[in-house]
């Protein structure tokens, strides 16, 4: 008897769980099966297959790889995410070394400035960061990548502050005494212990740059796209979306942060299991 | 200890970044709520009158509301529907991992990416109505509370199975062994024990939800008539497309940035008095 209503509870849960799975599913689908469609044919029928009336081909990517310019979009991603998110991890660990080994009131307030930075939602600086960013020059590829460092200063600094605090200071005593100065101590010894929290702060911090829209959109969007600039961008004006363009490019979007995560899946979940807990 | 006058080779470049991008425009923002600009440059004070306006603009109040609804039942959502999936897959059923996969995928996709996905899957199912998401409020407001449930249940779920994955198994035994049944279990061991994961999941629920844009932006851009922009779709309207009030969305800013804060104390102060010591 008990063997048997632990069997029909087991088939219970697989049918909830493929149930969501498919709800988690459909949407991409869908997008994928309208990206094939006929550009008129997408509103009135989204959930219908494709047929010999409605199929359309690759037409919808051709037309929307022109009309966006997503290869030179997704080249500003790969530039602006690559580029920062190397910048946070190398300059915010140092900075955070200097907090937790040098300690006065100095490093204290500094601290505790970064760590407030992480509660001040982006409205609250979007207009007058813009404007500084401009005035500076920094409304360039390269400049965001500054900006970027400043803003993920805060969180990036408070995880490595966290993880520094549990790191024994003998090891870095010896080779000071062995003749290494600041700069080889960090790198060669110290660098090396930090690895999984500077994994964690790059793939949170990739995800963020990635698919960030408003920021660059703000301070570079005039001149360069990235991929999130270039699917709005495809919006134009009321009711003159092309619906075709649009799904190729949905498409485009996601295919290359799905092969991402199906080869880092595990970095990538434990990443944000453990920046959740510090966070 | 000779790392301290290497200060401007550790500490600067960050430093100087962050007071590019952060704290210059935080300070200046501050200032600048108080007065009337439109470059920066050429603002003169008013005292609070931009704080004024702010609270008799009607489309502030709207997306304030619109924010507060959209952000309670979603985190209530998100989060019973994550915590479910959560015990489902820590029973080690087989395939836990390929569920995981599949239900943490959703939320690597960007904001204005998921914002269009949802907008045609919606749309779609409207049109058996023959309308469309901007015809009603209502539509676009369930529309990004479904929106958000896709996005973040996979978030939170994977936070919740950490933390049921840590209780130490004996407990749990032991529970069983003095006779409670799985929802005492449930209510009595679980629960208690993945106290901070629940602090955790509501905190980024409730700022992610209250803080929402690109989503927003993509899905309805606030049609019908503004009624379904939230408080930082309204904070980007008041700067970039109402001239002469960039005062007015500075106040807006500022405000939203203490109810964010507020929130953020708050909530931890509240859940980490629950949380067990282990």
């Amino acid at each position: 008897m008990n063997q048997k209503k632990k069997f029909s509870v087991r088939i219970f849960l697989y049918a909830v769980l493929i149930c969501v799975s498919a709800a988690f599913l459909a949407p991409v689908f869908i997008v994928l099966l309208n990206s094939f469609k006929g550009r008129f044919f997408i509103s009135e029928e989204p959930f219908s297959f494709p047929d010999s009336q409605t199929f359309a081909g690759i037409e919808n990517y051709i037309n929307g790889l022109e009309k966006t310019e997503f290869i030179s979009a997704f080249g500003w991603s790969v530039f602006i995410t690559v580029f920062s998110v190397a910048a946070i991890v190398v300059f915010t660990s140092m900075t955070a070394w200097y907090i937790v080994r040098v300690k006065n009131a100095f490093t204290k307030a500094l601290y505790f400035i970064f760590v407030f930075s992480m509660i001040v939602p982006f409205q609250m600086v979007m207009f007058t960061m813009t404007k500084t960013a401009g005035e500076l020059g920094l409304d360039t590829p390269w400049g965001i990548v500054i900006i970027y460092l400043g803003f993920g200063a805060g969180l990036a600094v408070f995880m490595f502050c966290g993880f520094l605090k549990s790191v024994p200071l003998e090891i870095e005593e010896a080779a000071m005494i062995d003749g290494c100065n600041p700069l080889q101590t960090f790198f060669m010894v110290v660098f090396p212990i930090l690895r999984p929290t500077a994994i964690t702060v790059a793939i949170l911090n990739a995800m963020w740059i990635w698919n960030d829209y408003l920021l660059p959109y703000l301070l570079i969007g005039s001149e360069y796209r990235t991929i999130p600039i270039a699917v709005q961008y495809l919006r134009g004006g009321y009711g003159s979306v092309d619906m075709g363009a649009l799904m190729a490019m949905l498409v485009l979007s996601i295919v290359p942060i799905v092969i991402f995560y199906l080869f880092c899946q595990k970095y990538i979940i434990k990443g944000i299991v453990a920046g959740a807990v510090k966070g | 200890m000779a790392l301290k006058k290497y200060f401007p080779i550790f500490v600067m470049p960050t430093l100087i970044a962050f007071l590019i991008a952060f704290a210059v425009p935080f300070v200046l923002g501050l200032y600048l709520s108080f007065t009337e600009f439109t470059t920066v440059v050429d603002a003169e004070w008013v005292g609070i009158e931009n704080y004024l306006k702010a609270f008799s603009n009607d489309d502030f109040l709207n997306a304030l509301w619109f924010t507060v609804k959209f952000t309670v039942v979603s985190v209530i959502t998100i989060n019973v529907i994550a915590f479910t999936l959560a015990l489902i897959l820590t029973k080690g059923l087989k395939g836990t991992n390929l569920f995981r996969t599949v239900f943490f995928m959703p939320n690597l996709i960007g904001g204005i990416v998921l914002g269009y996905i949802w907008q045609l899957i919606i749309n779609g199912v409207l049109n058996f109505a023959g309308v469309t998401i901007t015809y009603d409020p209502k539509y676009g407001f369930w529309g990004l509370v479904i929106l958000m449930n896709w996005q973040l249940i996979g978030y939170m779920m994977v936070i919740y199975i950490a933390g049921i994955q840590n209780i130490p198994s004996d407990l749990q035994d032991a529970s069983k062994v003095d006779g409670a049944n799985r929802l005492q279990t449930l209510r009595n061991v679980t629960i208690p024990l993945v106290m901070p994961s629940i602090t955790i999941c509501l905190f980024l629920t409730i700022t992610n939800s209250f803080k929402l844009f690109d989503q927003n932006l993509a899905l309805t851009a606030g049609a019908p008539s503004k009624q379904t922009a939230m408080l930082a779709l309204d904070i980007y309207n008041t700067f970039y497309s109402r001239i002469g009030w960039e005062g007015v969305g500075q106040a807006k800013a500022v405000i939203f940035f203490v109810i964010v804060a507020a929130i953020s104390f708050v909530q931890l102060a509240l859940t980490r008095k629950k949380e067990v010591e282990q």
